[in-house]
């Protein structure tokens, strides 16, 4: 048998080629994976896509969405290979590692040649002098008090400052009741307790773990820090399974009545509703050492965003930051995620319509955003050493400087 | 047929068997032996699978985990928790099985507890540990019952104190897995004859003279493989582990799983945590050819 082909056939086969070649030449397609999707209200961050690229012609950004870990793992991976996509989502964690695998772009070059106004961005990540990330938004930590049970308590101020704090956390537990003035989570599943419930104490005083860029762990805010834990725990305060506690659980006691206080992240206000509507609660800043009067250091998680080094499109993938980072697409993406704006001019929504988040955008405008994990190695390796010295102090196998001794020798090997 | 024809002949009758096998030999090799040998060679490079030229480590990598002392509590605590599963899985599931098969029991209640004890089974990982978890919570059920009836005089912390928790989920792994004996055996106990029993009546034996002269013997071949084959997967348990305790307090629960994950997804030490992953490779297969071997020798 044989087959004949019509030349009219072949000039249209020709013509829909051509057709096809010239539109993937016009469009460029930015591959961004991310994590925000999934975590967002169901299209929203494709709207914002669309929107981008109706503002932008001849862009298509494809969306590359999974839950957290597997991002992680894919960006690794693609860092490794060569293969990570044109924009990433990014964790202040990941940020040292990537940067060691030359696997992200410097943003310098490109905010210069934009003219791009580095005051409108609440912070920019940068390792060895490179500009490698912008929090597009953060999800702050403040100390949620359970007032009803405070009241109860006889705590007639919130604490402010540590020693008002233990005072509180005294006041409020009653083990006969299931009842305990603070919970802390330091399972080893995830180590992330560390940064959130206990350098907390030592950002929010304006206090470092770092000194010139090494560990400082011996030093007196760490030290201190682990010794006021300590004096909790002696009291009999914290909430009991502190090595095996995990956030989640944290939060399912804050919100059942069993834990009097918490530091948490403010994406939870719905969730705690959610649980538990009766729940009578307030946002208060991490409480300070005594006599500190200054600003201060609010401990936050973030979608931080990026550009790939490899990436052919970095011209357009810089366009889509820019974008999201600007005053009104942030202020949106932010009120969706329920989080605070990595521009400083943006104002989400929900701080006007809702008293919790209107207060903890105060605490927020009063303080700075902190978090010393970013940017360094295999962060969640060091919170992992951390946290193991923590819990050999509350098990009493240590005093807080043995502990941060130890901690110390381990980070050291790893800088 | 001429010479050449026959050889022919010859070569494809013995090319043939190959061609069958192929399709099964090649998805082996790819979803078998090439991730595995791939692993092998992560571990004895530098920075693998996080650099594109990653450079030949030597033995630097095995060397590292040998000097850890962490690594050797893992595989104290590794031999521990899978010891100790195997024994009570194959005693609670002997008891169980001898139970269920018994004629004293009535036929109604054997029922029902037939179904009551093979419940663990139907249970996945996750939700086994996030039972127990629940359940020895400081201010779970157990510790309420049990200060109720005065065996603990206060909350005990299970999985958070390092002198209870790798009794805690070696506990939960033993509720989970005994199941798998329990069925096995009682398959076993149904086929054995009952003129051995017959016959032992006879000679006025008692019931333990039967079950040690008459039923362990019978049951042999099956405890000997099951306990084999429980040790192999208990060795490599662990999402109960890493969800009850992620190998905490302290290091009181780290197995060689545990380690080698956070080698690899903490550490970001993916050459080191391949090494880890080799030597439970070795030990597996070590176990494994053991049992093989006794297949064969049945």
């Amino acid at each position: 048998m044989t087959f004949r082909i019509k030349p009219a056939m072949l000039k249209i086969a020709a013509a829909a080629w051509l057709l096809g070649a010239t539109g993937a030449l016009a469009d460029t397609t930015l591959e961004f994976t991310q994590w925000w999707e999934p975590e967002l209200p169901a299209g929203s961050l494709r709207s914002i896509m669309d929107e981008f690229e109706a503002a932008n012609p001849g862009i298509k950004v494809t969306l590359v969405s999974g839950p957290y870990a597997t991002t992680r793992d894919q960006i690794s991976v693609g860092a490794a290979t060569g293969t990570l996509s044109d924009v990433v989502g990014l964790d202040g964690a990941w940020v040292n590692n990537l940067n060691a695998q030359n696997a992200l772009a410097d943003m310098n070059p490109m905010m210069d040649a934009s003219k791009f106004d580095k005051g409108q961005v609440a912070d920019i990540i940068k390792v060895d002098g490179k500009a490698v990330m912008f929090p597009v938004a953060s999800f702050v930590y403040p100390v949620f008090v359970n007032l009803d049970l405070a009241a109860k308590a006889g705590v007639t101020k919130l604490p402010s400052t540590r020693a008002e704090f233990l005072d509180a956390a005294k006041k409020m537990t009653d083990a006969n009741k299931n009842q305990y003035g603070w919970v802390l989570p330091l399972s080893l599943q995830s180590p992330g307790g560390v940064q959130n419930d206990l350098m907390s104490w030592v950002w929010a005083s304006g206090q470092s773990m770092m000194a010139d860029g090494k560990p400082a762990l011996e030093g007196k805010p760490v030290v201190d820090m682990l010794s006021f834990v300590k004096s909790l725990n002696d009291a009999g305060t914290i909430s009991p399974g502190i090595a095996t506690k995990t956030e989640q659980e944290k939060v399912e006691e804050f919100v059942n009545d069993r834990a009097g206080m918490m530091i948490d992240s403010l994406a939870h206000v719905n969730l705690i509703r959610k649980r538990n509507p009766k729940l009578n609660f307030d946002l208060i800043p991490v409480p300070v050492v005594e006599n500190y009067t200054g600003k201060r250091g609010l401990p936050y998680a973030s979608w931080g965003i990026g550009i790939s080094a490899a990436s052919k499109h970095q011209e357009e993938a810089w366009k889509l930051v820019q974008y999201l980072m600007s005053e009104k697409v942030n202020a949106k993406l932010v009120s969706l995620a329920n989080a605070f704006p990595g521009n400083v001019n943006a104002k989400p929504d929900f701080v006007t319509s809702d008293k919790a988040f209107g207060k903890a955008f105060e605490i927020f405008k009063t303080g700075y955003l902190t978090n010393e994990f970013t940017g360094l190695p295999v962060a969640e390796d060091l919170m992992t050493q951390f946290d193991v010295q923590a819990q050999k102090m509350l098990a009493g196998e240590q005093t807080p400087e043995q502990a941060a001794a130890a901690a110390q020798k381990g980070w050291m090997a790893k800088f | 047929m001429t010479r050449q024809k026959r050889s022919h002949h010859k070569l494809k009758r013995a090319v043939a068997p190959y061609l069958y096998l192929s399709p099964s030999l090649l998805i082996i090799g790819l979803l078998m032996l090439l991730p595995m040998v791939t692993v092998i060679a992560y571990s004895f490079q530098n920075s693998a699978v996080l650099r594109r030229d990653p450079s030949f480590a030597g033995l630097k990598h095995y060397q590292a985990i040998f000097d850890d002392p962490v690594f050797w509590a893992s595989l104290w605590h590794t031999l521990y928790f899978t010891c100790m599963s195997v024994i009570f899985h194959m005693t609670i599931g002997m008891i169980f099985a001898l139970m269920l098969n018994s004629d004293r029991i009535n036929p109604t209640l054997r029922n029902i507890l037939r179904v009551l004890y093979i419940l663990p089974w139907l249970f996945t990982a996750v939700i086994i540990a996030v039972i127990w978890r629940l359940l020895l919570e400081p201010n779970g059920v157990v510790n309420s019952i049990l200060m109720q009836i005065g065996i603990i005089g206060s909350k005990v912390e299970w999985f958070s104190s390092p002198q209870t928790a790798l009794h805690a989920v070696t506990f939960a792994n033993i509720w989970a897995g005994y199941p798998l004996f329990m069925v096995s055996l009682l398959a076993g106990l149904q086929g054995i004859p009952k003129d051995f029993y017959e016959a032992a009546d006879i000679d006025g034996a008692k019931a333990y003279q039967k079950l040690i002269f008459i039923t362990i013997p019978q049951l042999m071949p099956i405890i000997i493989s099951i306990s084999l084959l429980d040790f192999i997967w208990t060795m490599q348990v662990f999402p109960l582990i890493w969800i009850t305790t992620g190998g905490g307090p302290i290091y009181a629960t780290e197995v060689l799983s545990t380690y080698t994950y956070k080698l690899a997804f903490s550490s970001y030490n993916l050459s080191q945590a391949s090494a880890s992953a080799v030597v439970i490779l070795l030990i597996s297969l070590g176990l494994t050819l053991f049992y093989i071997r006794y297949q064969k020798a049945r």
